[in-house]
């Protein structure tokens, strides 16, 4: 009985011999670091072992020697987030957490600006949204200046600066008066992203015919259709012409072709035409056959 | 054992019996698809058989007896009066059907006869009516047809120069960023609404307004809410509405519920949707002496005016008609079955509720176009 005791303990500690020698010691690296920095990790002990450092869409393996300093290059972890670093020797297994944030530095911006098309003289018409990203792809959550500047042909240059929140910044501008092509930039550090915001002309304001015969017929036509900050409705906006006479009604949905929309309609002595586009209302003429 | 026996009897009985009432009573399309209507049932020597022939042979497009039975063939070609039929250009009349057709005498004398014919062209956007009153003069024994040829008037060959007013669009692609900008999807509006009940049903008309300086193409749906807000039924304007809006066009919108009635509906969840398209400002379509006739029979006559160089195959007629305080009362549609050609006018008319008739007092009517090889 007492010679199987010895026995047994004796089994223990021989097989406890190994593991003493490769054991490593802790494994020393920092608490965080900045994404796409370099990276060592100081491990004790002695003898080989495999290092590996587990993230969010990230898995590095190392062979490594205990007792060695491990170096990761700059680049290597580049996704922000939590990471695990487990240190396998022999038997025995090593962990530690560390956070890998993003860098200070923007490198790219998500830039949402609505709407790309709206009218002229819209006050906080246009907003803009800004997401902050480092180098490689990573939200900077660290509050960041980003300065939004929209400027055109048209109007004067509005600019702000606003702080991100959470990596969000935002922020709305006044449509210009004139009709055009606004550049709408965001900018943060070094990195920037530009839209191109369209202005386009509001509703119609003044609409005007005049009316002269044409053999049997008559041409109706407008005088150049604008808005009511003096812009140009654009080609293609259609305008309604009217006629009617003695019960009988005559319409056309024309499109303005170089600012104008003309037609012909029956020539009826008496005939009331009236013009309009949209929910506008055009002036109304009286047609009387000429003697 | 003896059920089945008894089954086999009635069923062998029930085939019998309806295969002798088809043969001695068919129903006309039957007749017509057979192609021995006259034959069978009418003796050819009678004007009404005449023309009864005559429009058989023409249901089965069987022109060449159809235009060697005219008496007056002489006066136009067979050609002529085929095109007198189908049309000459690609239209809904060109891939029309004789559905069914209706003969009714007008004036007998023993030498000539007015017979009016009555034939129902099935389409793919529904049926249309063509009527002739017909001349049909005795020539011996027999009688034949004298066909009022209606030649399509053709355009003189021609050069018409057209500012070709045209937008195009091109969208973010599918390997831009999430955050890369879009072209804006055009902003349209309701400016007019209108629910009714009506035959059964709720009809919801109104008008939309593009308010945007592109084109788009519209929809409207409308979902019908109860009071605890649960959706009763959900439909959208099918073709009942000018699908393709150029900036600053108002479409009406015709959506139509069966079964359903006013009285259960709480609210109405509308919602235009509108894309931005590739499309065209042409053709121009005028629409002249619109008349409003009353009832019995009640529409909104006028014709089609095709103010631009190019064929128009198919055309839609849509109208708004108002009554005196300016409220919409109701929205028509009419397809017009022949093509237009440039500067050429072709009549349409558009049907009215005798009810709705005679509140109207104002009307507005807008035409959308199809042409092969083109956008809108």
């Amino acid at each position: 009985m007492k010679s199987r005791l010895t026995f047994l303990l004796g089994g223990l500690a021989l097989a406890a011999m190994p593991l003493a020698l490769a054991q490593p010691g802790g494994l020393r690296l920092p608490k965080t670091l900045e994404a796409g920095s370099a990276l060592s990790i100081q491990s004790s002990g002695r003898g080989p072992a495999v290092l590996y450092i587990v993230g969010h869409g990230q898995v590095l393996k190392r062979k490594v020697q205990l007792g060695e300093t491990t170096l990761f290059s700059p680049g290597d972890l580049h996704s922000a987030g939590r990471y695990l670093a487990v240190l396998v020797g022999g038997p025995s297994t090593e962990k530690s957490e560390f956070d890998v944030t993003a860098a200070h530095h923007p490198g790219a911006l998500s830039f949402l600006a609505k709407p790309s098309r709206l009218p002229v003289d819209l006050h906080d018409g246009i907003s803009g949204v800004v997401y902050v990203f480092d180098a490689f792809q990573n939200l900077i959550l660290a509050t960041t200046p980003v300065s939004f500047q929209l400027s055109g042909a048209a109007g004067a240059m509005q600019t702000r600066t606003v702080l991100t929140h959470n990596g969000v910044a935002w922020t709305k501008m006044n449509s210009a008066a004139k009709e055009g092509t606004a550049q709408f930039v965001a900018r943060a550090g070094d990195a920037m992203n530009t839209r191109v915001i369209q202005q386009v002309p509001g509703n119609p304001c003044r609409l005007r015919m005049s009316a002269r015969p044409s053999g049997e017929r008559l041409t109706l036509e407008t005088e150049p259709v604008c808005d009511c900050r003096g812009n140009s409705m654009p080609d293609g906006t259609i305008v309604s012409f009217t006629e009617t006479y003695d019960g009988s009604e005559s319409t056309v949905d024309v499109p303005l072709k170089g600012g104008v929309a003309r037609t012909d309609m029956p020539a009826y002595s008496g005939a009331r035409i009236s013009v309009a586009t949209g929910v506008f209302i055009g002036n109304e003429i009286r047609w009387r056959k000429q003697r | 054992m003896s059920n089945g026996r008894l089954l086999a009897i009635v069923i062998t009985v029930a085939t019998v019996a309806l295969i002798v009432v088809g043969t001695l009573r068919p129903i006309p399309s039957a007749i017509d698809m057979a192609g021995s209507r006259t034959n069978l049932l009418r003796p050819p020597s009678s004007p009404q058989a005449a023309v009864e022939i005559l429009a058989a042979e023409i249901g089965r497009r069987a022109w060449e007896r159809a235009y060697s039975s005219l008496v007056n063939k002489s006066e136009f070609t067979e050609l002529e009066f085929v095109r007198d039929l189908t049309g000459t250009y690609p239209s809904l009349r060109m891939y029309a059907t004789l559905d069914s057709f209706d003969v009714r005498p007008l004036h007998s004398s023993s030498e000539e006869a007015q017979v009016q014919l009555k034939m129902r062209w099935s389409s793919v956007v529904g049926v249309f009516l063509d009527t002739r009153n017909l001349r049909v003069l005795r020539t011996g024994n027999c009688w034949e047809v004298m066909w009022p040829i209606v030649k399509e008037p053709r355009v003189p060959p021609q050069v018409i120069p057209v500012t070709y007013l045209r937008w195009d669009v091109i969208h973010r692609g599918p390997e831009d960023d999430w955050g890369s900008q879009d072209v804006e999807a055009p902003h349209v509006r309701i400016v007019d609404m209108h629910p009714v009940d009506r035959s059964g049903g709720v009809v919801i008309m109104g008008e939309l307004l593009n308010e945007d300086v592109v084109p788009a193409y519209v929809t409207v749906k409308a979902t019908l809410l109860a009071k605890n807000g649960s959706a009763i039924a959900t439909e959208d304007t099918f073709d009942k509405i000018a699908h393709i809006l150029l900036p600053k066009q108002v479409t009406p919108f015709l959506i139509a519920f069966q079964n359903v009635e006013l009285s259960q509906v709480d609210n109405i969840h509308m919602e235009p949707t509108a894309s931005l398209v590739a499309a065209s400002a042409d053709p121009v379509i005028g629409i002249e002496d619109q008349h409003l006739n009353p009832v019995p029979g009640a529409s909104l006559s006028g014709k089609l005016v095709n103010h631009s160089g190019q064929v128009v195959n198919v055309a839609h007629v849509l109208g708004t008609f108002y009554d005196k305080n300016g409220q919409l009362v109701w929205v028509a549609d009419q397809y017009v079955d022949r093509a237009l050609l440039p500067q050429t006018p072709v009549p349409f008319v558009m049907s009215l509720p005798a009810d709705i008739a005679r509140s109207v007092n104002a009307q507005r009517a807008i035409a959308t176009t199809f042409g092969s090889g083109r956008f809108q």
